[in-house]
């Protein structure tokens, strides 16, 4: 308390007027963050029944009540699979090589700089990207496929990025041990540093499937619409569920704006599902738990 | 340090082994090596076929491709990319102006306020926002933002009217440049925070004690110690923070009413941007519509490129800094 009073009052009152603005910037960050998963939960439980996750839009008129998004959780499921197969191998390969063979050389630098770069490239650029090679150049069909590829690139740095971090997170101990027994670098790689690393690289891929699994642009380019149940993301137009929810939310009535926002909160659960078991994953396995 | 010991450990017995009985090596240095430049390829594939498909359409526009307002590449063939960049540079200044001070609020809160065991679970809290998906931000602010924002709206025309960007007449309100703005805020905020939120944690403890020592009060220790270390992370945080909202699209193609024209006004209807024309045009565009909708795209893609570049180079710049300086 005494050593309170020699600082002067203006300079105790500018302490404080900055404590309460620092405090008033946190709630205003989380006041939308309520309202939307208020909102999304009290409009979107009015239609989350059974009918909505085991029915399609086949069929349903522009006005018609009822319907769902069986489709397009189908559709969502299967692209955000495609996506993973086609990022995951690629991303923990290129991450492997930034860790232990690059070395901070010319290319690993150069490939470093360009996943930084590539996280912040706008997802409807890959959309436009898919279309414009896969469908317009090489003259493929709309389908689930072409809309994985654009996710897969979306989900590509996010997964170089922490899997990487993982990686730089295995001591060197453990692969010195290795080599000294005379084992090989890459079965060293495989064998040790990939099972070390492992909940942390599955924690950074589930966080990349869950932010891909939210977006709706890249989709909208490449997957095309469908009101139909198409269980084969290899040929013919698929849907989405964030799609879904543009879609619908895009019409006057009602109706549609109700299933809009049950779309919402499915895609939410979700979205927030993945990220929450990604979390409790790293969090179980840190070894830092204390801090 | 780590990286001497790597190479001393790992480089002979790597050369050794490799010789003697391991078949493996080379292709999985390959396979590795390969995926790496696989990434890199991919980015250059995406401004190759970007500018290859949309060469056609440019080729076929009669009108001015960076001056026209207009944007009919389905019918009149007329179309010009002025208004969209206008409408994605004006709501994406927006959006950083609201979100920049609140993220270092956060930022600041989560490193030097809130008590040391909740820190982490609120700094999650605020991570959440960016777990939100587009669309649902597009959905809340359709529903839910624009009706709230109406009476504030008006209330801004009537006493600040004056004010170039609070003018104009008739319909105040409604779907607006400050409504997309105020949601692209919104969904920046989490990676400007984050990133600030690391950079103000690395100032130097030495730094904030000896403040401290010399008698400072927190908010200047902060003001002394922690912003002066932070500006460049700030910086470039708030520069990807500006990329995201440029790129941002489900979102604002719900909220922006699609007009096509060049207006100072946040307050009336008025608004679009390059990626949310992209959304709500793609699915009406004739091949040569589709074509323009590319260009497009590749303008947006340049222009985050740029930007993104810019704060990397900053941030990796920082990071060597803090390196040495460690």
């Amino acid at each position: 308390m005494t050593t309170v009073q020699h600082i002067s009052a203006g300079r105790r009152v500018k302490d404080r007027l900055a404590q309460g603005l620092v405090y008033l910037a946190f709630a205003l960050a989380v006041v939308p963050l309520v309202s939307v998963l208020w909102l999304v939960i009290k409009n979107g439980l009015a239609r989350f029944d059974v009918e909505f996750l085991t029915h399609s839009m086949r069929n349903i008129g522009a006005r018609d009540a009822g319907g769902g998004a069986y489709h397009a959780i189908i559709g969502t499921l299967e692209q955000v699979l495609l996506a993973s197969l086609i990022s995951v191998p690629i991303g923990l390969l290129t991450a492997i090589y930034l860790t232990e063979y690059g070395n901070g050389g010319r290319l690993s630098r150069a490939i470093s700089f360009f996943v930084d770069v590539m996280t912040g490239v706008p997802s409807v650029v890959t959309g436009l990207f898919v279309l414009a090679f896969w469908i317009l150049f090489l003259g493929m069909p709309f389908s689930g496929l072409a809309g994985a590829l654009a996710l897969s690139i979306l989900m590509m740095p996010t997964v170089v990025r922490s899997a990487e971090e993982m990686l730089r997170l295995v001591p060197n101990d453990l692969r010195e041990a290795s080599y000294a027994l005379g084992v090989a670098k890459w079965r060293t790689i495989v064998k040790v540093v990939l099972p070390t690393a492992f909940t942390g690289i599955v924690t950074g891929v589930m966080l990349a499937v869950a932010r891909v699994a939210g977006e709706t642009a890249p989709l909208l380019l490449t997957v095309f619409f469908t009101d139909s149940i198409n269980n084969d993301p290899f040929s013919g137009p698929q849907m989405g569920l964030p799609l879904y929810v543009f879609d619908q939310a895009g019409r006057p009535n009602d109706t549609a704006i109700d299933r809009a926002w049950t779309g919402a909160l499915t895609l939410i659960l979700i979205v927030m599902l993945l990220n929450l078991v990604a979390r409790l994953i790293a969090w179980w396995r840190s070894p830092a738990r204390g801090r | 340090m780590t990286t001497d010991v790597r190479t001393r450990g790992g480089g002979p017995a790597t050369r050794r082994s490799a010789s003697r009985r391991s078949h493996g090596e080379a292709p999985f240095r390959f396979a590795a090596t390969g995926a790496g430049i696989l990434l890199l390829v991919i980015m250059a594939a995406i401004a190759v076929f970007l500018i290859s498909e949309a060469v056609p359409a440019l080729r076929a526009n009669k009108g001015s491709f960076f001056t026209d307002l207009t944007w009919e590449p389905n019918g009149s063939q007329v179309f010009g990319i002025a208004a969209l960049a206008f409408g994605t540079v004006l709501s994406s200044a927006i959006a950083l102006v609201i979100a920049t001070p609140v993220a270092m609020g956060v930022a600041l809160f989560i490193s030097h306020y809130a008590p040391r065991r909740m820190a982490g679970p609120l700094g999650y809290l605020v991570d959440l926002l960016a777990a939100v998906p587009s669309v649902v931000y597009g959905l809340w602010g359709v529903t839910f933002l624009v009706p709230l924002l109406k009476k504030p709206s008006e209330w801004l025309n009537a006493h600040f009217g004056w004010f170039p960007l609070f003018a104009g007449e008739g319909a105040i309100g409604g779907k607006t440049m400050l409504a997309g703005g105020v949601v692209l805020a919104i969904m920046i905020l989490p990676i400007i925070a984050a990133i600030s939120r690391e950079v103000f944690l690395q100032t130097p403890r030495m730094n904030e004690e000896a403040a401290l020592a010399l008698g400072a009060t927190r908010w200047e220790m902060i003001r002394m110690a922690v912003l002066p270390f932070g500006r460049p992370g700030v910086v470039s945080a708030a520069m990807l923070g500006l990329g995201r909202a440029m790129g941002e699209t489900i979102a604002v193609a719900l909220i922006f009413p699609a007009t096509f024209d060049i207006s100072f006004e946040i307050l009336t209807p008025h608004g679009n941007s390059i990626a949310a024309n992209i959304a709500n045009g793609f699915g009406e565009a004739t091949p040569i519509g589709r074509g323009a909708l590319i260009a497009s795209g590749l303008v947006l893609f340049v222009i985050t490129l740029l930007v993104n570049m810019g704060a990397r180079m900053i941030i990796n710049r920082r990071k060597e800094y803090a390196r040495s300086g460690a």
